[in-house]
C-alpha cells in the first residue's frame, strides 16, 4: 500500500470534516474574488455615475457576499482544525495500538527513541502540514485561477501583465527552495547531534564533573550550536530573498497596471473602477502564489515525518496467537527441545544452538554463564518474548506457540534484566501484577521479595510516589519491587533474569529462601552472575557460547564441569583466603 | 525545577535583553522596516494621484500628453526599489539576529547546566530538561524572526496609513477607526481564547509526550505483564483530551483571519456607500480619486491588524517557552570558593617547585601563603574523614559520624547492604554533595578550601553506571586527560585489559562508539571507563561497583589491570562481591549510614560480626 494511502486511511471518522473544509474554503474564495468585481461596478456606475440607488443596491449585495464569505471562512477554518487535530489523534492512536502488538524483535528494530519521536514530533509535523494542505491546497490554485479569470474578464490586455510576472516569481521561488532544501536536511541531522550531546551530558553529568570536563563539553556543544547557527543563517538568508522578490513582482505589476491602465482609460478602453479591481486582483494572484510555495515547503519538510509514521503503521506483529489457542496452562513444567534462536531470524547468527532441558513443576533452576553466553535469550523464549528459530519450547506439556499469548505470559512471569517502574504510587506499580490485589496480598508479595521493610520506611509507605523510571529509590530496591510485582501474578513459572544484581548478598539469600519455602509449587528459573545465587538450586545449567555446557546439581558440576569450577573458584578466590576456607 | 509565579512582562523584558545585544543592527532593521512600509503606503496613495492628477486631466485634454505620468511612474519605481532593497536587508538581518539569539540561548543554557550541582540532576526529569533545548527554544525562533518585525512593521504601517487617510479625508477616517475598534474587540475575544487553548494544548502535548516516553521506554515490561489494554485505555484518555484542545486552539486561530478579512470587506462597502453619497452630494471635499485611494488604504489598514492578531499565539507560546528557559538559567550554580589548586611539581633541593614536564608524576596542592607566595603541599593521597554527618535532605540523615583515615597508597573498601551509604561517602569526597557536619582533609587540607575542579582532577572515578560519550575510542579514553599521547592512551587501555577487544573492533581505536547505544557489551564499556580513569593517573581512585556488570571470569582478567591501576594510589572500593574487596587494607562495614565494623579481612572474619554474616551469605 502506498505511503499516502496508508496515512490517509487514518483520517477515519474525520473524513467528513476533511472534505467540508476545502469545500467551504472554495465558497470563501469565490466570494473573495466576486467582491472586488462588484466593488468595481459600485465605483463605476454608482459613484462615478452618481447613482445613489445603485450604490445602496450594490452595497446590500456586497454585505450579503461578505457575510457569506465570513460564514464559509469560519466553517472552513473550524473543519480544518477538527480534521487535522482528529487526524493527528488517529495517527497517534493507530501507531500506539500497533506498537502494543509489536514483538520484542520489532521493538529492538525500531528502538525506543525513534518510536517516541515518531509518536510525538513527527505527528505534529504531519498535523501542521495536513491543516495547511486542507486550507491552502484548494485556496491558492482556485484563487489564482479565479482572480486571473476575473482580471481577464475585466481587462484582457492588462491581465497579460500577470502572465509575465507569475512565471518569474514561480521560477525564483523554485530556485530558492531547491537551494535551501539540502541545507535544511543537513540542519535536521545537526539538531539530532545537538540533542545527543545534551542527552549524554544530562545522563553522564557525574562523569563530566568527575573528570572536570565542563569546559570541554561546552566547547563541543558550542561547535555544534555554531554549525546550526551557520546553516540556519545560510538557509534563512536565502529564504529571505522570497519576500523582496514577491514585492518586486507585485510592485512591477502595480507600475505596469498604472502605466498601461492610465493609457487604456484615456483611450476609453477601461474605467477607473476597473483599474481599482485590477490592483486587488494583482495582490490576490501574487499572494496565492506565495501561499502555494509555502505549501510546497511544508510538504517537503513533513515528507520525511510521514514516511517514518507510515513505517510504524505498516509493521505487522510477527508474533501472533493461534485462533484456537489453548487457554489453560496445566502446570509449571518446562521443556526445551533442541531450541535454537537467532536475533537475526532464520539464517542469522545463532545465539542459542540446540538447547535441551527438562524442568519439573516446582523445581528451582539456576542458569550460569559468561556475558553473551545466551542466558537472557534462553529464558525469553519461554514466554514468547521471542520465538525460537528452530526446535521448540514447551510449557505444561504444550508448545508455547499453541497458547494464547496473554494466558502464557500471565503464567510465566519474567523479571527482566532492564526493568522499569512507572510513575505512580508503590501500590499502582504493584497492581501491574494483579489489578485486583488487596493490601494483604501486596504486603505478602513484598515480604517475599524482601521489599516490605524499605517500602514501609518510605515517607508514605505503600502510597509513596515512585518517580518516572524509579529514580527516587535505589537500584536494589527497584529490583526487589519488580520481583514483588511479578509475584503478584501468582505465576506457575517465575524467571529472574539477573534481577538481584544490585541487591546485597544477604538480602539476596533471604529472597531465595523465601521463594523456596513459601512458593514451593512455582517453578523458578534464576539467572545469576554469582555462583552463590544458584548453588542450592535443584539444577544448574551452565551455558557457554549458546550451548548447554553442563547440567546438574552443585556437587555434580563441581566434579564434572571445568567451566563451573573455574567460575566458582574465581569468585571464591581472594588473596590468601583460600587456605582459610571454612 | 522550582516553580515560580509566571510574570510574562518580566520574561518579555529579559528576552528583549537577549535581542538587545543586536541593538545597532536592530536599529538599522527598524529603519529599513520604515522605508519598506513607507514605500508600500506611497504606492497606495499614488493611486489617488494617478486618478485625480493624471488620468482625469488626461481624459479632459484633447491631445493627451503622457510624459508627466511617465515621470511620476518612474519616481514611484524608485521609491519601490528603495522599499525592496530595505525589505531584503531587514529580512536578512533578522535571520542573523534570530539565529544569533538562539545560539546564545542554547549556549547559555548548556554552560549553565554544566555548572549546576549534581543534586539538580537528581531532582529533574531528563525528558523535561531535553524539551527546554528543543521545544522551548523553537518557540523563540518563530517569535523573534516573525512576530517582532511584523509587529513593528504593522505599527509603522498603521501610523503611516492613519496619517495618509487623515490627509485625504478626516470624516471617512473616523469610519475606518470604528471598524478597527470592532476588529480589536474580535481579536480580544477570539484571539484570547485561541491563546488560552494553545497554552492548554502545549500542556496536554507535554503530558501525552511524557506518557508515550514512559510507556515506550517500558514497552517490554508492558508486554511481560500483558498490560496492553490498560495502557491503551489511559493513552486514549490523554490523546483524546489533546485532540480536543488542539481542535479548539486551531479553530480559533483559523477563524480569526476570515473574520478580520470580512470586517475589512464590510468596511470597504461602508466607505464606498458613504463616500459615494458624500461625493454625489459634493460634500466634505470627497473626490472620486479620494474614494479610490481610501478604499485601497483601508485594506492596508486591515492587513496589519490581522497580521498582529495572528502573531498573538506565537508570542504567548514563546513567552511560556522563555519562562521555562529562564527557570533553568536561574537555577543556582554549584558554588566553589576553594582557593587551593593542583599543580604539577618536582623536587629540587628538598623543596617542591612547579614542574614544566609534559607528563607530571608528582602533584601538589598549591595555596597562597601569607605574603602572597605560593606554598606547596604534596598531594600524596592521604585522606581523612572526621565525624562526618550528611543527609540529602535535612530531616533524613544518610551518614552518621563517619571517621576514617587512609594513608597514601592504601586500599579502603566499603561493604554493606544497599542503601547503607557506601556511594554517599564517595560522593562527599569529590564534593558532589557538601557534608553537613564534620571535616574531610586531603593531605591535611580541608576539602572545602580546595577548588572543586582541582579536587576532582586529583580523583579518578569509575562508576557502576558507565557513561561513555559518542566519539571514537581515542576520544573516550582521552576524556581522562585531554593531552594524553596515543601511546599513553594505548598504555591505559592495556592496563585495563581493554586493548585486545579494542583491536578487534572494526576500526580499532578509531571505532566510533555510540554514547547510549549497544554496540559494546556492558563489560566492554566498563573496561573503557577503567581505561579512562587510568589515563588520568590521579593520586586517589574511587571504584564504585566498577566490576559488577562484568561476569566473574572476565572480572578475573580485569582485576589484574585494576590491581596495577591501584598500585601506589589511595583507593576507595565499593563492591558487593566480597571477593573484590578481600585484599583491602581496611574494610568498612556500613549499616544505615554508620561504620559498624572495620578492620582487614581476617580480623573481621575472626570477629564473627556482620562482615562474617555477609560473607557467609555470599557463599
Amino acid at each position: 500500500m502506498g505511503l499516502i494511502k496508508r496515512l490517509l486511511r487514518c483520517i477515519g471518522q474525520y473524513k467528513r470534516d476533511a472534505w467540508l473544509s476545502p469545500l467551504f474554503m472554495g465558497g470563501e474564495v469565490v466570494m473573495e474574488v466576486v467582491i472586488p468585481f462588484l466593488m468595481a461596478g459600485l465605483i463605476d456606475i454608482g459613484i462615478d455615475g452618481g447613482q445613489t440607488d445603485y450604490i445602496w443596491k450594490m452595497g446590500g449585495i456586497l454585505t450579503v457576499c461578505a457575510a457569506l464569505a465570513l460564514v464559509c471562512g469560519v466553517l472552513s477554518g473550524s473543519f480544518a482544525a477538527s480534521a487535522s487535530a482528529g487526524f493527528a489523534r488517529n495517527l497517534r492512536r493507530t501507531m500506539f495500538y500497533n506498537i502494543q502488538t509489536f514483538s520484542f524483535r520489532q521493538l529492538d528494530k525500531f528502538t525506543t527513541e525513534s518510536l517516541v519521536t515518531r509518536l510525538t514530533s513527527d505527528v505534529t509535523n504531519v498535523q501542521m502540514a495536513f491543516q495547511m494542505l486542507l486550507r491552502m491546497a484548494v485556496r491558492s490554485p482556485l484563487m489564482l485561477a479565479l482572480a486571473f479569470a476575473m482580471a481577464f474578464r475585466v481587462q484582457a490586455t492588462l491581465s497579460l501583465v500577470f502572465l509575465a510576472a507569475v512565471p518569474v516569481l514561480a521560477l525564483a521561488v523554485y530556485l530558492i527552495l531547491r537551494h535551501v532544501h539540502p541545507i535544511f536536511m543537513r540542519v535536521f541531522t545537526t539538531y539530532d547531534r545537538l540533542n545527543k550531546i545534551v542527552r549524554e551530558n544530562v545522563r553522564g553529568i557525574r562523569v563530566v564533573k568527575s573528570f572536570v570536563r565542563e569546559d570541554y563539553e561546552k566547547e563541543k556543544f558550542g561547535r555544534v550550536s555554531g554549525s546550526i547557527f551557520a546553516d540556519m543563517s545560510k538557509a534563512g538568508k536565502r529564504m529571505a530573498l522570497a519576500m523582496p522578490l514577491m514585492q518586486f513582482c507585485m510592485y512591477l505589476c502595480m507600475l505596469l497596471i498604472a502605466w498601461i491602465g492610465a493609457r487604456l482609460i484615456v483611450g476609453g478602453a477601461m474605467t477607473t473602477g476597473q483599474l481599482m479591481s485590477m490592483f486587488t486582483y494583482a495582490m490576490q494572484i501574487l499572494f496565492s502564489l506565495m501561499m502555494l510555495s509555502m505549501v510546497f515547503v511544508m510538504i517537503v519538510i513533513s515528507r520525511a515525518s510521514a514516511e517514518r509514521i507510515a513505517e510504524v503503521l505498516a509493521a505487522e506483529s510477527d508474533l501472533t496467537s493461534e485462533p484456537e489457542a489453548a487457554t489453560v496452562v496445566p502446570d509449571g513444567s518446562l521443556v526445551f527441545r533442541g531450541a535454537s534462536f537467532s536475533y537475526g531470524g532464520a539464517g542469522g547468527k545463532l545465539c542459542l544452538d540446540g538447547i535441551d532441558l527438562s524442568v519439573a513443576p516446582g523445581e528451582t533452576v539456576g542458569i550460569l554463564g559468561g556475558t553473551g553466553s545466551g542466558k537472557t535469550s534462553m529464558i525469553q523464549l519461554i514466554s514468547r518474548l521471542y520465538d525460537v528459530t528452530g526446535g521448540a519450547v514447551e510449557v505444561g506439556g504444550r508448545d508455547v506457540r499453541e497458547y494464547d499469548l496473554r494466558v502464557l505470559r500471565d503464567e510465566v512471569a519474567v523479571v527482566l534484566q532492564k526493568n522499569e517502574l512507572f510513575s505512580g504510587t508503590v501500590k499502582d506499580n504493584l497492581r501491574w501484577g494483579n489489578e485486583d490485589a488487596g493490601e494483604e496480598e501486596m504486603v505478602r508479595a513484598c515480604r517475599l521479595a524482601q521489599a516490605d521493610a524499605f517500602i514501609r520506611a518510605l515517607p508514605a509507605g505503600y502510597d509513596s510516589v515512585i518517580e518516572q523510571g524509579g529514580t527516587n529509590i535505589s537500584g536494589g530496591q527497584k529490583q526487589r519491587l519488580c520481583i514483588a510485582r511479578a509475584l503478584l501474578k501468582k505465576p506457575k513459572i517465575l524467571i529472574l533474569d539477573d534481577s538481584t544484581s544490585a541487591v546485597d548478598t544477604r538480602t539476596d539469600a533471604a529472597l531465595r529462601r523465601a521463594l523456596r519455602d513459601e512458593l514451593p509449587a512455582m517453578t523458578k528459573l534464576i539467572i545469576a552472575q554469582r555462583v552463590a545465587s544458584v548453588q542450592d538450586a535443584d539444577k544448574i545449567v551452565v551455558l557457554d557460547g549458546g550451548r548447554v555446557q553442563a547440567v546438574g546439581g552443585h556437587a555434580e558440576l563441581m566434579r564434572d564441569s571445568e567451566l563451573y569450577r573455574e567460575v566458582y573458584h574465581s569468585q571464591r578466590k581472594g588473596g590468601d583466603f583460600d587456605e582459610e576456607e571454612l | 525545577m522550582t516553580k515560580k509565579n509566571s510574570e510574562p512582562l518580566k520574561t518579555a523584558l529579559r528576552l528583549l535583553r537577549y535581542i538587545g545585544r543586536y541593538r545597532a543592527l536592530l536599529a538599522v532593521v527598524f529603519f529599513c522596516i520604515i522605508v519598506s512600509s513607507v514605500a508600500g503606503v506611497a504606492g497606495s496613495s499614488f493611486i489617488e494621484t494617478l486618478v485625480d492628477d493624471y488620468i482625469t486631466p488626461l481624459l479632459l485634454s484633447a491631445r493627451p500628453e503622457f510624459s508627466a505620468l511617465a515621470r511620476a511612474v518612474a519616481w514611484l519605481a524608485l521609491v519601490y526599489a528603495a522599499g525592496i532593497a530595505a525589505t531584503l536587508f531587514y529580512n536578512r538581518a533578522m535571520v542573523t539576529i534570530t539565529q544569533g539569539v538562539l545560539k546564545k540561548v542554547r549556549d547559555d543554557m548548556f554552560a549553565h547546566m554544566q555548572s549546576l550541582p549534581v543534586r539538580f540532576f537528581d531532582r529533574n526529569s531528563f525528558g523535561d530538561l531535553m524539551s527546554r533545548y528543543t521545544n522551548d527554544v523553537d518557540t523563540l525562533q518563530q517569535m523573534i524572526s516573525q512576530s517582532i518585525p511584523q509587529a513593528f512593521s504593522s505599527a509603522i504601517t498603521i501610523v503611516a496609513v492613519t496619517c495618509a487617510m487623515l490627509l485625504i479625508n478626516p470624516p471617512l477616517t473616523l469610519l475606518v477607526f470604528a471598524c478597527v475598534g470592532l476588529m480589536l474587540l474580535v481579536v480580544r475575544q477570539v484571539g484570547g481564547r485561541s491563546a488560552r487553548h494553545f497554552m492548554a494544548q502545549q500542556k496536554m502535548l507535554g503530558e501525552v509526550n511524557g506518557y508515550i516516553e514512559e510507556m515506550i521506554n517500558g514497552q517490554k515490561v508492558v508486554k511481560v505483564f500483558c498490560r496492553e489494554e490498560e495502557v491503551k485505555a489511559v493513552f486514549d484518555g490523554k490523546n483524546d483530551a489533546l485532540a480536543r484542545q488542539a481542535t479548539s486552539a486551531n479553530r480559533f486561530a483559523n477563524i480569526l483571519m476570515p473574520i478580520m478579512a470580512n470586517i475589512g470587506n464590510l468596511q470597504y462597502v461602508l466607505i464606498a456607500v458613504l463616500g459615494g453619497a458624500l461625493a454625489a452630494a459634493g460634500a466634505g471635499g470627497v473626490t472620486l480619486g479620494a474614494i479610490g485611494a481610501f478604499l485601497s488604504l483601508s485594506r492596508s489598514f486591515a492587513m496589519p491588524i490581522a497580521q498582529i492578531s495572528m502573531q498573538i499565539n506565537s508570542v504567548v507560546m514563546a513567552l511560556a517557552g522563555a519562562e521555562r528557559i529562564f527557570q533553568l538559567l536561574d537555577e543556582e550554580a554549584e558554588t566553589d570558593d576553594g582557593a587551593v589548586t593542583l599543580a604539577a611539581v618536582e623536587e629540587t633541593g628538598g623543596a617542591l617547585v612547579p614542574s614544566q614536564a609534559a607528563a607530571a608524576t608528582r602533584w601538589a596542592w598549591r595555596r597562597s601563603g601569607e605574603r602572597g607566595a605560593a606554598e606547596y603541599v604534596e598531594a600524596r593521597g592521604q585522606v581523612e574523614l572526621r565525624g562526618v554527618n550528611f543527609g540529602y535532605t535535612e530531616d533524613k540523615p544518610v551518614l552518621r559520624d563517619i571517621s576514617l583515615y587512609a594513608k597514601p597508597g592504601q586500599k579502603i573498601a566499603f561493604v554493606g547492604a544497599t542503601g547503607a551509604g557506601k556511594t554517599t561517602v564517595t560522593n562527599l569526597l569529590n564534593r558532589f554533595y557538601e557534608i553537613t557536619e564534620g571535616v574531610v582533609l586531603f593531605d591535611g587540607v580541608p576539602i572545602g578550601e580546595i577548588s572543586k575542579s582541582a579536587l576532582r582532577r586529583s580523583l579518578g572515578v569509575v562508576l557502576q553506571d558507565t557513561r561513555l560519550f559518542t566519539g571514537s575510542v581515542w576520544e573516550n579514553i582521552r576524556y581522562g586527560r585531554l593531552d594524553a599521547t596515543d601511546e599513553e592512551v594505548i598504555a591505559a587501555a592495556r592496563l585495563a585489559n581493554a586493548h585486545d577487544f579494542i583491536e578487534r573492533l572494526p576500526e580499532g581505536y578509531d571505532t566510533v562508539i555510540d554514547g547510549d547505544g549497544g554496540s559494546l557489551s556492558q563489560g566492554q564499556r566498563q573496561l573503557l571507563s577503567i581505561a579512562r580513569a587510568a589515563v588520568l593517573s590521579p593520586p586517589v581512585m574511587i571504584l564504585d561497583e566498577a566490576t559488577s556488570s562484568i561476569d566473574t571470569r572476565t572480572e578475573a582478567i580485569v582485576q589484574k589491570g585494576m590491581d596495577s591501576l591501584m598500585e601506589g594510589r589511595t583507593v576507595f572500593v565499593i563492591a558487593h562481591r566480597l571477593s573484590t574487596v578481600q585484599n583491602a587494607k581496611a574494610i568498612m562495614v556500613m549499616e544505615q549510614g554508620r561504620v559498624i565494623e572495620r578492620g582487614d579481612h581476617e580480623s573481621l572474619l575472626a570477629a564473627k560480626g556482620r562482615y562474617y554474616q555477609l560473607y557467609q551469605g555470599a557463599d
